[in-house]
């Protein structure tokens, strides 16, 4: 008697805890259909709309709409931006994050602060300042102008804009990362007569990887598809300083919707595979 | 400068230097324009510039719709956070790693899109037009597409603190006679508060400064549905240096605010977690 009791306790205690910390079946079920017809209104429907709208008026058209001159002018600079931006902060990245993360010295939350304020800034802000710096009223626009030198309305413009915009990306990912990790394995290094930059290549490089991985796609993705600062400093010129999401602007104000979409799906797809690659990688952290 | 910890670590001055000289070049000197443009206004000429009705209308606008797409994403934010750490479903990595779609698309592309769906004969504007709903180009459809660019703060903010949550405290709280929703308001939400707020000052501060995603959609019609970002645009565009970066300096000083806030309500929340 006393033994069935037990065991009957024992086998009634794990169910009698789930249902004490979860939810019924109905109220879950309820749960989950509300986030994903949520999810699906708010991410999925806009998705499949710009692949519908690409496709509206058949292959021949959206072919030629992304094989057109100005189409493949602006994906020129949209890669020319983003294989200098990324690069630059990637130097800036590693370079923040090494003297934040290895050494003490007065002022170090304040540079942590600095790292991180081109995220607080509106893109048309960050767009702006650059106006003001180089534009023809800016604080050197004379200078300029007299030596025939082009910032604004320019490819510079660009690409300064989109450095700006993506300055924190690498540096953010690396500084918590870096951290955690801590300096022994460096301070080891050095001591057995490794140079700092054998240490750096061997011993810190091998550990980050992944997170500097992480760090350059999402700078990537962002240098692709800026459009508020790119869109002050570009002056809009077809052929010259239109970047892809300028592109996609200008058709679609021009009512050429299906054309404005089609080339709208190439950034939707790179967008696609920078969520793959981002996810790949972040599997790869977790291990 | 010096660093004052006892490290055979090499590389403070080239790292320092470059990082200082970097963020200097790159982000101090630009953004010093804005302080010294606007220092040529006079007082009086700065406050009729940042008090003007069209741009107070503007701050409404702005401020107006970020307020009610965060706390939108507030709600429906930690709805998904919990149901992606709570319940296992098919398809579930999936939706995991595509709520961060808005980080990843570029603004301009959600832009038309989101215009493209709420138009009166478009997929969902089609829906609402018979019920006397206009989103596309009212301030409706700004707040959607903030919805749209916030999402992903509350709920990536949100998420890893239900990770963390142990279950022990539940069931404790279980044991002692606690019901569920008891539980998930004592228990539960008290723990996640914290985060949540964080997100939704995030979600907002994204969204005062939004401009890709919400100039298709709004209609830039003047007073009503015109943002900060797009008069500033337009300022500037009228040689209105000054007056563009007087506005601009206001959203400035409220971007810092809530980057200071944010910081705190961080530093609050790990606190509350170490103890």
């Amino acid at each position: 008697m006393t033994t069935a009791a037990v065991f009957r306790s024992a086998t009634a205690a794990p169910r009698a805890v789930t249902r004490a910390t979860g939810e019924s079946r109905v109220v879950r079920w309820l749960l989950i259909s509300i986030a994903l017809v949520f999810l699906a209104l708010v991410l999925l429907l806009p998705l499949v709309l710009v692949f519908n709208q690409a496709f509206a008026k058949g292959l021949p058209a959206y072919w030629d709409a992304i094989v057109q001159p100005d189409a493949l002018s602006a994906a020129k600079l949209t890669l020319l931006t983003a294989a200098i931006a990324v690069p630059a902060n990637l130097l800036f990245g590693v370079a923040a994050a090494w003297c934040v993360t290895k050494f003490e010295f007065r002022g170090k939350s304040v540079l942590i602060t600095l790292i991180d304020l081109p995220f607080a800034v509106s893109p048309v802000i960050s767009g702006m300042i650059f106006v003001l710096l180089f534009g023809a009223q800016g604080w050197l626009g004379d200078w300029l102008f007299e030596h025939d030198i082009r910032i604004i309305f320019a490819v510079p413009g660009i690409v300064l804009a989109t450095t700006f915009v993506t300055a924190p990306f690498v540096a953010r990912e690396l500084i918590p990362l870096m951290q955690e990790q801590g300096s022994e394995e460096e301070e080891a290094a050095i001591v057995l007569g490794a140079s700092g930059w054998q240490t750096f290549f061997r011993v810190t490089l091998p550990n980050i990887k992944w997170g500097l991985l992480y760090g350059l796609i999402l700078c990537n993705a962002r240098a692709m598809g800026e459009f508020g600062a790119v869109s002050v400093v570009s002056g809009h010129i077809r052929g010259e300083t239109n970047t892809l999401p300028l592109h996609v602007e200008i058709l679609y104000n021009e009512y050429a919707f299906a054309a404005s979409f089609a080339v709208a799906s190439v950034l939707t797809l790179l967008a696609l595979v920078t969520l793959a690659l981002k996810t790949l990688v972040e599997k790869r952290m977790a291990s | 400068m010096r660093h004052n910890s006892r490290t055979v670590l090499p590389g403070f001055g080239l790292s320092l230097g470059i990082t200082c000289t970097y963020l200097s070049l790159l982000v101090l000197i630009p953004l010093a324009t804005v302080f010294t443009k606007t220092a040529e206004l006079s007082g009086p000429a700065f406050w009729a510039t940042v008090t003007d009705p069209r741009v107070v209308a503007s701050y409404r606008v702005t401020f107006g719709a970020s307020f009610v797409a965060a706390l939108v994403n507030t709600v429906f934010g930690l709805l998904v956070a919990w149901v992606l750490v709570r319940y296992r479903f098919p398809g579930r990595r999936l939706v995991d790693a595509m709520v961060d779609l808005p980080f990843a698309l570029p603004t301009a592309v959600a832009g038309i899109a989101l215009t493209t769906l709420y138009v009166p004969n478009g997929w969902v504007g089609g829906y609402l037009e018979p019920l006397g709903i206009q989103v596309s180009y009212t301030w409706i459809g700004i707040t959607v597409a903030l919805i749209f660019i916030g999402l992903p703060f509350v709920v990536r903010t949100v998420q890893p603190v239900l990770d963390d949550l142990e279950v022990e405290v539940e069931e404790a709280a279980a044991s002692l006679g606690a019901r569920r929703w008891q539980t998930f308001t004592r228990v539960v939400f008290p723990t996640v508060a914290p985060a949540l707020l964080t997100g939704f000052a995030m979600a907002f501060a994204r969204a005062i400064g939004e401009y890709g995603s919400v100039v298709f959609i709004s209609g830039n019609m003047p007073m009503k549905t015109e943002i900060v970002p797009l008069l500033i645009i337009t300022k500037l565009e009228q040689y209105d240096y000054a007056g563009a970066t007087a506005v601009a300096l206001v959203m400035l000083v409220v971007s810092f605010l809530l980057l200071l806030t944010i910081n705190l309500l961080q530093w609050v929340a790990r606190r509350r977690l170490a103890v």
